[in-house]
């Protein structure tokens, strides 16, 4: 067999087929991501603007990165967006935790509202941002609308414009927008989790807390970084929805890193500038799937590896 | 307390959680959908209309163009655009996955778990920092603003999470089935067709209609590599409607309903396999 295998062209070899399969998939990624992330990366050295074409080649060195590291907007709408993504992923942790072990204890109707539960996950986050913009309006939002007929508040509290409130708002709508992956994900760990410890912790005399903490919630972490996981690969979808609901607004302040590339790059043309930030929110964004992707291999581990 | 009656309390409170929380997971939901129906004086009504007066097609009928009062946005055109890209990217992007999940599920060979990582990261990157360069090198070649210009972009967004679903499918397919049909005097492209291609077929239908929802839903890149009705797909012309003086929530709310149902309906038929696909491919990787 090895013999046969080494008269044949390399291209046509056993140990080549995955390579030929592969092909098609590694030549988009690197035609459509690749390559112009590298095209990127030149033009965050240079002082590009969309409106002069011939500035493409005007090489400035550093000088686009040292001007966004003494930003003081960049760096406020940098830490706005690292606190963000923490709220809203602690947020939706939590609340896919409880929204798992509820659906867990009940038997009646669970595949309706599991099913029922996966649908804010398709939702476009353009709908999600269009749908919270229309609740939190401040003059027909169906919020407003419901607090002044409860009695609850007589005028119009502007949730969207306020300085306060929208970030809050567009927290509210990320939250539900994405608690239902952490949800389905643990459920789905809930169901496959083996019942012989938890009979004997309760034989042993635990409370159901300590088999909560020690038992439950050790099995479900890798769930949880899978959904981790598969949330900070699309963590930057929260830019769709700030754009529709506040577009940065009130006076920036719900400016997220990915808003703020937008505006220097297509609404002030300063694509050089804005290569640069997008390099920055580009290792961000890795920074965060790779941390994620470790605490996934390492709960696996700890589980006593599920290979 | 008795505990049978502690047991009912219990029982109860697990009920009324359930209920708010689908309240609050449907509502919002709904509440656009009840809007699509209304006219557009009674979603401005103040005080508020809370038991519609007045349901009808009519804003459907508008921003399509049938109704009386014409609107500016050419919403059958977007719906156009948005169905040809999403489905055909959706099925470039399970010919390359498929092939691609097949050898991650099938062979080993040198640099696979790099190979896989390097796909996994290409997807993390945002799509507003992507569609800078992607914008750049677009508008040099002239595929700015051409659906194939899209189309393209899509394919790679879904090749990294439909290789990882499909790998995935591929794996819970015992190995031995092709070997035993290729004893058997099949060849390992047949094999393929014959075996293993059948048993996954309706996982790789579930990547399908996930490819097929995030093509349908892309915002991001869309917004910045399409200009006018030859390519602006349904979520980039929602948003036409903000840049008019007065937001006509009635035909914005209608439009929504356009992007929801396919989605939902699409959900509903793919539930069961991506949650089983997502985990398997997570937890035994």
């Amino acid at each position: 067999m090895a013999k046969i295998e080494k008269r044949l062209p390399f291209w046509q070899r056993e140990s080549f087929t995955p390579f030929v399969l592969l092909f098609p998939a590694i030549l988009t990624l690197v035609l459509v991501v690749l390559l112009p992330l590298l095209f990127s990366l030149y033009t965050s050295f240079t002082g590009y603007r969309l409106i002069r074409p011939d500035s493409l080649y005007n090489f400035v060195g550093f000088r686009n990165y040292e001007r966004i590291f003494t930003d003081w907007d960049f760096w406020v709408a940098f830490g706005r967006t690292v606190l963000f993504l923490t709220i809203a992923l602690n947020l939706e942790f939590l609340f896919g935790l409880g929204i798992a072990l509820l659906i867990n204890r009940i038997t009646w109707g669970q595949r309706t509202l599991r099913t029922i539960m996966m649908f804010p996950m398709m939702f476009s986050p353009i709908l999600v941002g269009y749908q919270f913009k229309f609740i939190f309006n401040d003059n027909i939002g169906v919020l407003n609308n419901a607090l002044q007929s409860l009695g609850l508040s007589d005028g119009a509290i502007p949730w969207l414009v306020d300085k306060h409130l929208a970030m809050g708002s567009i927290i509210v709508a990320e939250v539900w927008m994405s608690t239902s992956i952490f949800a389905i994900l643990l459920l789905a760990g809930l169901f496959a989790m083996p019942r012989d410890p938890l009979e004997a912790a309760k034989v042993d005399g635990c409370n159901p807390w300590q088999v909560f903490r020690h038992i439950t919630l050790p099995f479900l972490m890798p769930f949880a970084f899978i959904a981790m996981t598969i949330r900070s690969l699309d963590v930057a979808r929260a830019y769709d929805i700030v754009d529709v609901m506040t577009g940065g607004g009130p006076a920036g302040r719900t400016e997220l890193l990915w808003t703020l590339i937008a505006r220097v790059g297509y609404d002030n043309s300063r694509m050089g500038q804005a290569n640069a930030m997008a390099y920055v929110s580009i290792l961000l964004s890795i920074a965060f799937t790779y941390y994620f992707f470790r605490k996934l291999i390492a709960a696996r581990r700890y589980m006593g590896g599920a290979n | 307390m008795s505990s049978a009656l502690k047991k009912r309390i219990g029982k109860a409170v697990t009920w009324a959680l359930t209920f708010l929380l689908m309240l609050i997971i449907c509502m919002p939901g709904l509440w656009v959908v009840l809007t699509g129906f209304r006219p557009n004086r009674e979603v401005l009504a103040k005080p508020a209309v809370w038991i519609p007066e007045e349901l009808s097609l009519n804003n459907f009928a508008q921003i399509f163009g049938f109704g009386a009062e014409q609107v500016a946005i050419p919403v059958p055109a977007y719906f156009t655009n948005s169905l040809i890209i999403a489905l055909t990217s959706t099925a470039i992007a399970i010919l390359i996955g498929m092939s691609g999940g097949y050898a991650f599920a099938r062979f080993r060979f040198r640099f696979k778990d790099g190979i896989f990582l390097g796909l996994m990261l290409s997807r993390t990157v945002p799509g507003i920092a992507l569609s800078l360069p992607v914008f750049m090198i677009w508008s040099r070649i002239g595929l700015i603003d051409t659906k194939p210009g899209l189309i393209i972009v899509y394919v790679a967004l879904n090749i990294p999470f439909t290789i990882w679903l499909i790998d995935g499918f591929f794996r819970q397919i015992p190995k031995e089935m092709s070997e035993a049909a290729q004893v058997d005097g099949c060849t390992r492209w047949q094999a393929f067709w014959k075996i293993e291609f059948p048993l996954a077929r309706s996982g790789i239908a579930s990547a399908a209609i996930f490819a097929f929802l995030t093509s349908w839903n892309e915002y991001a890149l869309a917004s910045q590599l399409t200009r006018s009705t030859d390519s602006k797909t349904l979520p980039v012309g929602l948003m036409d409607f903000t840049a008019q003086f007065t937001i006509d929530w009635a035909g914005m709310s209608a439009m929504a309903v356009i992007i929801i149902v396919p989605a939902l309906i699409l959900t509903f038929i793919v539930q069961k396999h991506l949650i089983s696909g997502l985990t398997f491919g997570g937890v035994k990787g």
